[in-house]
């Protein structure tokens, strides 16, 4: 029997928080800005879509403290036990200056009306501590999930670049505080089990994997979140109540990462910031894919567990895990079954789970030598947005030159993430030739009926995804032209 | 200080002077509405929106809402004691709440007030009221083919024999082009809060372009007088148009409720709401008939601007009117007309967005000049130039002023130069011969603004500047700030006109108790009317501090000099706090109100005929593009500008200017896409579903310069020319650049006519498009 605390307890700025009576489903934003009147932090979108409400979560990795951009939005404040949340007030420079990032944004004219401008601060400020002299790539990818509709990002670029020129990580009252916040939230994880409230307002922090097992085979009607950045959304669009909930983002033991010759095995609480340089050392093919997830503060957030176990039909990691042949590791209490990634996916909202399991791990096989994989996602804005259909493409071809294997996968073609089985029945046995491959497209009509909706019509989804075959086939012969988009 | 010696000179007008609000910004210090600190007891509203369409509304239960808990009442029609009417064109057909029937889906209905916003947001869903659905109106082709009923009366350009010049024209054209609409995305929503206060009084905060309407439409609700109603607004986070009339109803419920249970109201609607139940950009269909020569000059062009106007006027008489102002971009027709229809729909009422109309109306211009360059087998360029409004001929417009300040040529061939376009062109042909699955296109196109509201009683602004003993200055005018630097170029004007620093001036919010009957913050017109405004304050004030000098120092008041930080008096200086304070005991006035009124313009809509704009602003764009034929995605490679703000009054703000405006004309044309259900309920209502454009889609090559040579010809504030919505419509290039690498596909045969925005989806179907060509 674990030990049970009733309070969640984490640092704000300076500040150390203990609450002891709070809703499941209260937002950080509402929180900041209603009950600590902290009104730095904006509402732009309550999506995770505008990180107008960007703040800096810190959490402790090992015996490192790693700050997180995250969207206070659609993060849950009970999911911030054991953390040290940064607002932009506690963003300060020497002397009640400006900080170097705030000067650069304000020298730059990277602001005009404002709104966006302490979220964009806050990614810059994330960005700059672990990378002084970021690249114009780099700047990008911290800026994907902030949204500005005044001055067109180039001021802001152009601030992003000159940081560093105004002042080192070294000397910042944040980093100075480390060494004394990481000893403070360490004392928070104290090894209890946090329980706060009753009925649908009852909250649950685990004290361990083996405790969230337990308590989850006895209680299969909580709600778990680990990223929320999906279940964010039920409660701030749909207003929907969710407890009780139990809160898994903080487990180590689900942030495992196992890698040996033939696979690599991620537990379901690795977000996708921390699956990235695994991602790209082992399947290099998914690297462009993974950095065009959502926007930072998401994949900071957001994990490779929820988007299987959430079975959306347009996840981005499922197709590319399915053609990789991934295996799900479920678990319910003491006992564990595995099953293929692709037989997870029942029908819409429907997958292979049972009441009081979860997801506890996915195994990706290594691509085997002489294979060949890619992964095509394709979205109206290139970044951060949701796939209007999102492929992943294998093959094996002997020395014959014939298909002896093909495995294909979509999301957004169907009401689950699914094989083209006829796309890939046609090809085996097949020359692998462009021939061939015209010759298989009708089959794709076979497997996928997509529909028409905002993102796509269905006669695009198709054509697209017909086209994508086409694509990986000049890719095999080294003729695939990709558009590269190259900044200086 | 030494007294006799005058510092050295700090002018600031004309220099990049930083936002004034530039450190609040970047500390989250700047406050928002929602930001300020509500008095106590304030309640929430919250908008019960319809989910029907067109409909009649046969009953409406609202026991549980009012049963649930923190609920304090429901709003509806019932309750409003003046008119229940919104209506900025006052044809009195825009209810706050819905009555008898909704005309959209997200149309208000009835509003909740509640304890805390959150309460107020779930009684909203606890509604229960019953329609009967009736016929209903999507777009542009099915309001025409439903016998095109308008919602306000069209407007027709007429210039030339048409018929004749068509008939005669040695090639003609036909076609049409479908133009997309467009959310505002500001990224702090609609609100509003309302402070009730002694009598009839009330107060409110909102974020608004145009207090003096809100005050004005607050009063018509409460059925009360205008000076009963006080509108303050520091600034906006975003306006770009959807703020000139759509705060009107926020404001208005936030007042009938401030009213009726004496307290405090604030009203914010989330994301979704807002984009559903707020007007947008209006979308176009533009068909089109044009007539033209061997050599590719436009000899008739006869077009109809059918819009979406949505299910009432708002602003879309005017909008409708200025695409047909821009109908001819920087062309000259020797005959023309075009006509708009502004067509009743049921969707959301469509508004004033960033060049008003006028770009929906460029786009159909570029769209034939398009057309004839692919016809031809030339450079769409060279037809272009060939069409330009001549500098001393060839110059007069479809609506008869004489384009008197024709640089569009100097712009054209300077930018075509910088940009390296032609050896550009000449490479991307090359390079698209041999490249099988990419594609590559560039476009330059050009833009001429027309600056000045149409409506010309518009065209007037008021300032109010106190000066107090200490030589500090209190500034106060009727424009509003939304990001675009408006307060900081008046303060700029201000600064210089006394000489001080800008540190002495206090910039105030906008309010309807200092500067009253303003006009909007909108048609690019803030500087130019309140800047001069304020300059008017400021000159009559130092008349009377010169005239004072003079007596005080017994001197000629030719021998009083206003210089930097004071004034010199023959050999003496005396710095500007010391004069002010010395004016103080001598009982000489030191505030005044300041007003401007545009000279020049008149326009008279029954003929189609006047001067509407004082002036023209310009600008040219190089867009090069990338497209994947396998997917229809693409990237925008390297875009060149430039652009004429005349002389700048401040070129770091104008560049920001230049820079956003382009990128959201990007977005508008490429990833930002409206769709609408079977239902007519909007589907992309949030920013998961509606995409702006991103950092990374910044083009990695992205020059933008001022034409430094430029000096507005009219004698507008320090010579600068209006910055907020002309390099909007420089995005324009960017569709054209796609539409070149679509029709490479065919050999640059076949125009490749894409809808706009052009989503990789519509890359892909043009593609496709000019493969079946191709095959002929």
């Amino acid at each position: 029997m674990v030990e049970v605390a009733n309070a969640i307890r984490f640092l704000l700025n300076g500040e150390e928080i203990s609450l002891t009576d709070v809703a499941p489903d209260l937002t950080l934003l509402d929180w900041l800005r209603l009950e600590r009147r902290l009104r730095g932090s904006k509402e732009g979108c309550a999506e995770g879509d505008c990180g107008a409400c960007t703040v800096l979560v810190g959490r402790l990795a090992g015996d490192e403290i790693i700050y997180d951009s995250v969207t206070a939005c659609i993060r849950f404040v009970a999911s911030l036990h054991g953390t040290h949340v940064v607002t932009i007030e506690h963003l300060r420079g020497e002397n009640g200056a400006l900080h170097p990032v705030q000067q650069a944004m304000v020298d730059h004219h990277g602001s005009q009306c404002g709104f966006c401008t302490p979220g964009f601060v806050m990614s810059l400020y994330g960005l700059w501590m672990r990378d002084p002299d970021p690249s114009r790539n780099a700047i990008e990818k911290a800026l994907q999930g902030n949204l500005c509709r005044c001055t067109g990002y180039a001021p802001i670029i152009r601030a992003g670049q000159a940081i560093s020129s105004y002042g080192q990580p070294q000397g910042d009252p944040l980093w100075a505080e480390r060494i004394a916040v990481k000893d403070r939230i360490r004392a928070i994880h104290d090894g209890r089990r946090v329980e706060v409230g009753t009925g649908e307002n009852r909250i649950i922090i685990p004290a361990s994997l083996d405790d969230f097992a337990a308590f989850y085979a006895e209680n299969p009607e909580a709600r778990i979140v680990a990223g929320s950045t999906d279940v964010g959304l039920w409660v701030t669009k749909f207003m929907r109540r969710i407890g009780p909930v139990i809160f898994i983002g903080h487990l180590p033991e689900l942030k495992r990462i196992a890698e040996n010759d033939s696979e690599v095995r991620f537990y379901a609480g690795v977000t996708y910031s921390e699956a990235l340089p695994v991602i790209q050392a082992n399947f290099p093919q998914l690297g462009e894919l993974w950095n065009r997830f959502a926007g930072e503060q998401v994949r900071n957030m957001g994990t490779i567990g929820g988007n299987i176990a959430n079975g959306s039909p347009i996840g981005d990691t499922p197709p590319p895990f399915i053609a990789l042949g991934a295996k799900l590791h479920l678990r319910r209490g003491e006992h564990r079954r595995e099953i293929k990634l692709e037989d997870y996916f029942l029908a819409y909202g429907k997958q292979d789970r049972q009441p009081g399991e979860f997801v506890e791990s996915i195994t990706i096989p290594l691509l085997p030598a002489g294979e060949t994989f890619a992964t095509y996602k394709i979205s109206k804005r290139r970044e951060e947005d949701i796939s209007a259909l999102c492929g992943a493409f294998r093959v094996f071809v002997n020395d014959a030159g014939i298909v002896g294997m093909a495995r294909i996968a979509f999301g957004g073609m169907a009401a689950t993430p699914k094989r083209a089985r006829a796309v890939e029945a046609a090809l085996v046995g097949k020359p692998w030739t462009m021939d061939s491959v015209e010759t298989v497209l009708p089959a794709f009509a076979e497997d996928y009926q997509p529909i028409s909706d905002m993102r796509a019509s269905a006669e695009y989804r198709l054509l697209a995804a017909q086209n994508l075959l086409k694509r990986f086939f000049l890719e095999t012969q080294g003729q695939g032209e990709r558009l590269k988009r190259e900044v200086a | 200080m030494n007294k006799h010696e005058a510092p050295i000179n700090l002018a600031v007008l004309h220099t990049g002077t930083r936002h004034d609000s530039g450190p609040k910004h970047v500390t989250g210090t700047a406050e928002y509405i929602d930001d300020m600190i509500e008095p106590v007891g304030t309640m929430h509203a919250y908008l019960g929106l319809s989910t029907r369409a067109h409909a009649e509304i046969v009953s409406m239960d609202f026991s549980a809402v009012r049963a649930a808990p923190g609920v304090i009442g429901v709003l509806t029609a019932e309750d409003i004691p003046g008119e229940n009417d919104v209506s900025p064109s006052h044809k009195h057909d825009e209810p706050i709440f819905a009555v008898g029937k909704v005309q959209f889906w997200g149309q208000p209905v009835f509003a909740v007030i509640a304890e805390t916003r959150d309460a107020a947001r779930r009684a909203a869903q606890l509604a229960k009221i019953d329609y009967a659905d009736l016929d209903w109106i999507a777009d542009v082709r099915a309001a025409q083919a439903a016998g095109g009923r308008l919602v306000t009366e069209p407007l027709k350009l007429e210039r030339g024999q048409v018929e004749a010049g068509l008939a005669a024209a040695p090639r003609r054209l036909q076609g049409a082009i479908a133009i997309g609409g467009q959310d505002h995305f500001y990224l702090e929503g609609q609100i509003a809060m309302a402070v009730p206060g002694e009598d009839e009084d009330v107060v409110i905060h909102s974020s608004t372009q145009h207090p003096s309407e809100v005050q004005l439409m607050v009063a018509a609700v409460l059925g009360i007088r205008h000076n009963a109603v006080t509108v303050n607004v520091r600034r906006m986070g975003g306006g770009f148009g959807g703020k000139e009339t759509q705060g009107n109803l926020f404001a208005a419920v936030a007042a009938l409720a401030a009213k009726k249970w004496n307290r405090a109201c604030k009203i914010r609607p989330d994301r979704d709401d807002d984009m559903q139940s707020t007007g947008k950009r209006h979308d176009f269909v533009v068909d089109y008939d044009v007539g033209y020569d061997e050599s590719g000059k436009i000899l008739a062009v006869d077009a109809v601007y059918g819009t979406r106007a949505g299910f009432s006027s708002d602003l879309s008489g005017p909008v409708s009117d200025r695409a047909l102002f821009h109908a001819d971009n920087a062309y000259f027709y020797p005959a023309v007309r075009v006509r708009s229809e502004p067509l009743y729909t049921n969707t959301v009422s469509n508004t004033a967005f960033r060049g008003f109309g006028g770009p929906q109306g460029m786009m159909g211009a570029e769209r034939w000049i398009e057309d004839i360059a692919y016809a031809l087998g030339k450079d769409p360029l060279d037809i272009r130039k060939a069409n330009f409004y001549g500098t001393d001929k060839d110059n007069v417009t479809p609506y008869h002023q004489v384009v008197e300040d024709n640089i569009v040529h100097r712009v054209v061939d300077e930018l075509e130069a910088s940009s390296d376009y032609q050896a550009r062109r000449k490479a991307i042909i090359d390079f698209n011969k041999t490249s099988t699955v990419v594609k590559k296109g560039i476009a330059l196109t050009p833009v001429k603004f027309g600056i000045s509201f149409t409506a010309t009683w518009y065209n007037q602004a008021g300032a109010l500047v106190h000066v107090y003993k200490d030589g500090s200055i209190h500034l106060s005018h009727g424009g509003t700030e939304m990001g675009q630097g408006l307060y900081i170029k008046v303060a700029q004007v201000v600064a210089d006109a006394f000489g001080v620093n800008l540190d002495n001036i206090k910039i105030m919010p906008t309010s309807t108790g200092k500067v009253p009957n303003t006009s909007a913050t909108a048609a690019s017109s803030g500087s130019d009317l309140n800047g001069m405004a304020a300059w008017d304050a400021c000159e009559q004030i130092k008349a009377r501090l010169l005239a004072h000098a003079a007596k005080l120092y017994q001197a000629e008041e030719s021998d009083c000099h206003w210089v930097q930080g004071g004034m010199t008096i023959g050999r003496e200086f005396v710095p500007f706090a010391e004069l002010c304070a010395s004016a103080y005991l001598n009982r000489v006035q030191l505030s005044a109100a300041g007003f401007y009124k545009t000279p020049k313009i008149h326009w008279d809509r029954a003929t189609g005929k006047g001067h509407p704009f004082y002036y023209f602003a310009y600008g040219a764009s190089v867009s090069e593009v990338s497209v994947d034929t396998l997917t229809g995605e693409y990237n925008v490679d390297r875009v060149d500008i430039l652009h004429d703000v005349g002389k700048s009054l401040n070129p770091a703000i104008d560049i920001g200017q230049i820079e956003g405006g382009f990128i959201q004309g990007m977005g508008w044309l490429t990833s930002e896409e409206l769709v609408w259900d079977d239902k007519g309920q909007l589907r992309t209502h949030a920013p998961s579903t509606y995409k702006i454009p991103l950092a990374s889609d910044v083009p990695p090559v992205f020059n933008v310069k001022l034409a430094e040579w430029s000096v507005n010809r009219e004698p507008t504030i320090g010579r600068s020319k209006a910055v907020g919505e002309p390099p909007f419509m420089l995005a324009i290039s960017v569709v054209e650049a796609l539409g070149m690498a679509v029709a490479s596909v065919a050999d640059y045969r076949v125009a490749p006519r894409l809808d706009t925005p052009v989503t990789p989806e519509r890359v892909l179907m043009g593609v496709e498009r000019m493969k079946r060509e191709a095959r002929g």
